[in-house]
């Protein structure tokens, strides 16, 4: 456990590494990113390794931070925060593996990108909502530069508007936490000694803050009708972005909303959860008829992202350990699998047909010319599409059987939204790699353009996200094991009802 | 009482060391200014400068917190040393812009207006007595009115000086009246003294003019809606670095006197709320829609800035409603790291100014190419001005916000104030979005691609002054630590 801070500062260190070593030469820069993201990973698998699961914060570092206001750098984790930490260093690895083709101030793209990570891995580490909300902060300023120098499609456009989106959601956080941190005296930050002063407010004032706090994560985490920021920024983002913003950073919205809004402000859930469930429904479904029209292969996986993500949504919003439990599971697995799905899309794809309109990838037999993106799609998209042996499955069906128990009628929406899923990834997979039938390139007399083939760094990322989802769609008691006892804590058991999946 | 001079003496050193080396300054300019160049002239000067401000900054440090001095004309307590300091070292950070960067003709006179400016000040914080307080800003504004108008070369330059002559000497016009009705009130012109006065007396519909016009004064001095109109103005033509002047020290020291004149003077009587807040709460809520919305419709750098910095004053004047019950560390934190940031962004400014000119935010354009340590050093001001963590801005925001929400929670208009200003930093940061996408994303414009070569005086006091908003951010501690 002592090592999880770690992946803190060595995402910072490697930060300043990749600008310096982008001065020399971009391959340094690349290297030195590499480095510091297998560092990050190899810290959290290492403790993964030897976590012993508890239902309290094991607290890690706790030491005053600004002493005159009772804030403290207090670092602590359980099962949910090493889920997450894990799908952080996966992801950032991965996406490193698919930047390796930024030749553009490689240097800056590098430094950017970590201080992104470094940021992420803070959030999931902090037991004190101002450590918490200091790196949430932190992690979002890099992401317009990224999108904005690096991006395509409308870039300058979507960067702005996601950064915005963000930094929006987070004022209403900041707002939420200001406001209980005064009415609870001012004396601590600590998300433990906040619940316990929450207790003392009253039903409006726990009804106006909840409302403030999720709402300001929710929008980071793709709530409808907040959610368009998403689509367009990931689609502007270049692949190892998109990648990071779809997998991870979406998760700190969910995951501030379980950590900060859930526990400390019971009475305030209760009152809003149909509100939430109902808008996480009206997510899944809408984000996914959206999908199944768009003419851009890379909107129907901002798309996607949206509407999986209802459903980490509608698992907290069901409010019951196995709904939560799942949706816990759904970010692991939908951050790996968006990252996947981003990187056969961004890089796989766009980077050597140059384009992304559907009806032009039809004309193209991309399964004969590239047939790892092609295999590698149709894994992802099995996946995200929910079939069983991969990590969709257990969580999607996790959530489903939790919703199922508080209202089976959000469970039943829920249901159709995974048919709507079903429907927008095989068409998705139908015509960009398989749109030309093979009698129709027999009688075309030029030969299939030869694309570039596929370089090892991309098998490589590629095949680490294939085995994370296959390995937690077999097993996934790998994180259930993790994720369950973390819900029993005195703090979650004040909002959750009910027992384990 | 007797006076006791030699205490007087003791407490205003820092004072006089400033002024000392200022005339001093002047004089060896006189004698022996006809030999060198102007860059030798400018470079002997900004060095005397500097010791001044060293000198004076020791002896502020110095002088020990002992209460009231000379029967109460000054008051030295840690309001008075950290104001001190902050404006002294912002001051320095002024002047370690000048050497590479300044196109003045007469050196020695602009560092000594510095330090003139910087004695009013440093005397603005100390000031306990109305009259004392009242040539303390004079002293200063005087000053920056000619530092405004010193690029004779300009057109611009004159008429920001114009501007901020005339609306200045009508504030001021105001102050001196609002003070004379006091002295009329109580019968006084000592804080402490006026204070005892005003508890024993029912409210005055007189008190309540003088209290409006002492209002005026501040929000000309804060450059608070709805008595911003100067500000655009003079950051537009006004040099660089009296524009730096102007929009950091200054402010601080305003904050400051203000801060002391209304809770330490006509505070009232305890639990009863002073009748000027209404008009601070109005204030401040006007200048944060109006600063921040204006500035989105800015093209040029220098206006966008002016109007965040009503913004900002409107954010400041929150603090000085949280200063009656959390004391002004609150205010003093955010006016100076708020300064730190705005003399670097001029700083900045200055420099880019050597390879042609600045005015527009297309002039920054592909900055990170022309020169990265500019961009990387306005990152870090703007960030800090858009007040995004772990820089000071964000601190700034969040120890003043959250002392208005201690006040009363959302029972009170302070409350209110500070959700409103937590809702309009979202609007503020797409303009300082703008800013450096245009420095950081943009390629250069065709006319201007050249690299930019930073006077090495000035890199240091960039780099100086961006670690300070780090340092200051990540470790509030060491600033609050003085009030404890």
């Amino acid at each position: 456990m002592n090592a999880l801070p770690w992946t803190i500062y060595l995402s910072f260190a490697g930060a300043a590494l990749a600008l310096v070593a982008g001065t020399r030469s971009a391959a340094a820069a690349r290297w030195a990113a590499l480095i510091t993201a297998l560092a990050g990973f190899g810290a959290t698998l290492f403790c993964a390794v030897g976590f012993s699961p508890t239902s309290n914060l094991q607290t890690i570092v706790d030491v005053p931070w600004i002493a005159e206001l009772g804030i403290r750098y207090h670092l602590a984790a359980d099962g949910i925060s090493l889920t997450l930490l894990v799908l952080t260093g996966l992801a950032a690895t991965a996406g490193v593996l698919f930047s390796w083709n930024i030749e553009e101030r490689t240097g800056e793209f590098f430094a950017l990108y970590l201080a992104l990570i470094g940021g992420v891995y803070g959030v999931f580490l902090s037991a004190d909502a101002f450590t918490l909300f200091v790196f949430y902060e932190i992690a979002i300023v890099p992401k317009y530069f990224l999108i904005a120098n690096w991006g395509s499609t409308q870039r300058a456009y979507g960067a702005m508007k996601l950064v915005l989106y963000s930094f929006a959601g987070s004022t209403l956080v900041l707002a939420g936490l200001l406001w209980a941190y005064a009415a609870g005296g001012g004396k601590s930050f600590a998300l433990a000694d906040l619940a316990v002063a929450a207790t003392h407010f009253s039903r409006s004032e726990q009804l106006g803050m909840f409302a403030l706090v999720f709402l300001g994560f929710a929008v980071l985490a793709g709530m409808f009708p907040f959610h368009t920021w998403a689509p367009t920024g990931h689609v502007a983002a270049p692949t190892g972005a998109s990648m990071l913003l779809a997998g991870v950073v979406m998760k700190l919205g969910a995951y501030g909303c379980l950590r900060v809004a859930l526990p400390l402000f019971p009475i305030g859930f209760e009152f809003w959860q149909p509100t939430i469930a109902w808008l996480a429904v009206a997510g899944i479904l809408y984000a996914g008829f959206v999908a199944l029209v768009q003419d851009d292969f890379k909107f129907v996986i901002g798309y996607s992202s949206v509407s999986h993500m209802g459903f980490v949504l509608l698992g907290l919003a069901a409010g019951n350990a196995q709904a939560v439990g799942g949706a816990v599971l759904q970010m692991f697995s939908h951050g790996v699998i968006a990252g996947l799905l981003f990187a056969v899309v961004g890089r796989m794809v766009y980077a050597r047909t140059h384009t992304r309109k559907l009806a032009d990838l039809r004309t193209l037999p991309l399964h004969r010319t590239l047939p790892f993106a092609a295999l590698t799609f149709v894994l992802a998209g099995l996946a995200s599409m929910g079939m069983p042996g991969f990590s969709g499955f257990p969580a999607e069906l996790t959530i489903l059987v939790g919703t199922w128990k508080t209202s089976p009628l959000w469970a039943a929406f829920a249901a159709a939204g995974v048919l709507v899923a079903a429907a927008f990834t095989l068409r998705a997979i139908q015509v960009s790699f398989f749109g030309t039938t093979d009698k129709s390139v027999a009688q075309d007399p030029t030969p299939p353009v030869r694309y570039e083939p596929i370089t090892l760094a991309e098998r490589a990322g590629a095949l680490l996200l294939i085995a994370a989802t296959i390995h937690v769609g077999l097993k996934p008691d790998v994180l259930l094991d993790w994720i369950v006892p973390a819900l029993q804590s005195p703090l979650m058991q004040a909002t959750l009802k009910g027992g384990g999946p | 009482m007797s006076p006791n001079y030699s205490e007087l003496i003791q407490a205003l050193l820092p004072e006089t060391a400033l002024v000392f080396f200022a005339v001093l300054g002047l004089t060896l300019d006189l004698i022996s200014g006809r030999n060198r160049t102007l860059e030798q002239r400018l470079w002997g000067a900004v060095s005397l400068g500097l010791i001044a401000l060293i000198a004076a900054g020791y002896a502020a440090c110095a002088t020990d917190a002992s209460g009231s001095v000379f029967g109460g004309v000054l008051v030295l307590d840690t309001l008075t040393r950290v104001t001190r300091l902050g404006v002294i070292g912002l001051s320095a950070l002024t002047l370690g812009l000048l050497p590479g960067t300044a196109r003045i003709r007469h050196p020695a006179e602009f560092v000594a207006i510095i330090l003139f400016a910087t004695a009013g000040f440093s005397v603005m914080a100390a000031a306990q007595q109305l009259l004392l307080a009242f040539v303390a800003l004079e002293l200063a504004s005087l000053s920056l009115y000619v530092l405004a108008g010193f690029d004779k070369n300009r057109l611009e330059s004159a008429e920001a000086a114009l501007k901020y002559f005339l609306f200045g000497g009508m504030s001021a016009a105001f102050l001196l009246f609002g003070f004379s009705l006091i002295y009329g009130l109580t019968g006084s012109i000592e804080l402490p003294e006026i204070a005892r006065q005003l508890q024993t007396q029912p409210t005055n519909p007189l008190l309540v003019v003088a209290l409006v016009m002492v209002l005026v004064a501040f929000g000309f001095k804060a450059a608070a809606a709805p008595f911003h109109l100067w500000a655009p103005d003079v950051y537009q033509g006004a040099p660089a670095s009296s524009a730096a002047l102007i929009a950091s020290a200054s402010k601080l020291a305003g904050f400051a006197l203000f801060v002391r004149l209304l809770w330490g003077g006509l505070g009232e009587a305890a639990g009863r709320t002073p009748a000027w807040i209404t008009v601070v709460i109005v204030m401040a809520g006007a200048s944060l829609l109006l600063g921040n919305i204006a500035a989105l419709a800015q093209s040029n750098l220098r206006r966008l800035l002016a109007y965040s910095a009503i913004g900002h004053a409107g954010a400041m004047l929150i603090g000085v409603i949280a200063a009656g019950r959390f004391g002004p560390g609150g205010i003093t934190y955010y006016a100076f790291t708020y300064g730190l940031a705005t003399v670097g962004v001029f700083g900045v400014i200055a420099v880019v100014e050597r390879a042609g000119q600045c005015h527009t935010l297309d002039d920054l354009a592909g900055l990170h190419r022309r020169s990265p340590l500019l961009a990387g050093c306005l990152l870090v001001f703007v960030l800090s001005l858009a007040g995004i963590p772990p820089l000071a801005g964000f601190f700034g925001k969040f120890l003043v916000f959250s002392q208005a929400l201690k006040l009363d929670s959302l029972a009170g208009a302070a409350g209110w104030l500070a959700l409103l200003a937590l809702a309009v930093s979202a609007v503020a940061l797409y303009y300082y979005l703008l800013i450096l996408k245009s420095a950081l994303v943009r390629p250069p414009t065709p006319g201007a691609t050249a690299k930019i070569e930073v006077p090495p005086a000035a890199a240091l006091t960039l780099v100086i002054a961006a670690l300070l908003i780090v340092m200051l951010g990540v470790l509030p501690s060491i600033f609050l630590r003085l009030w404890a």
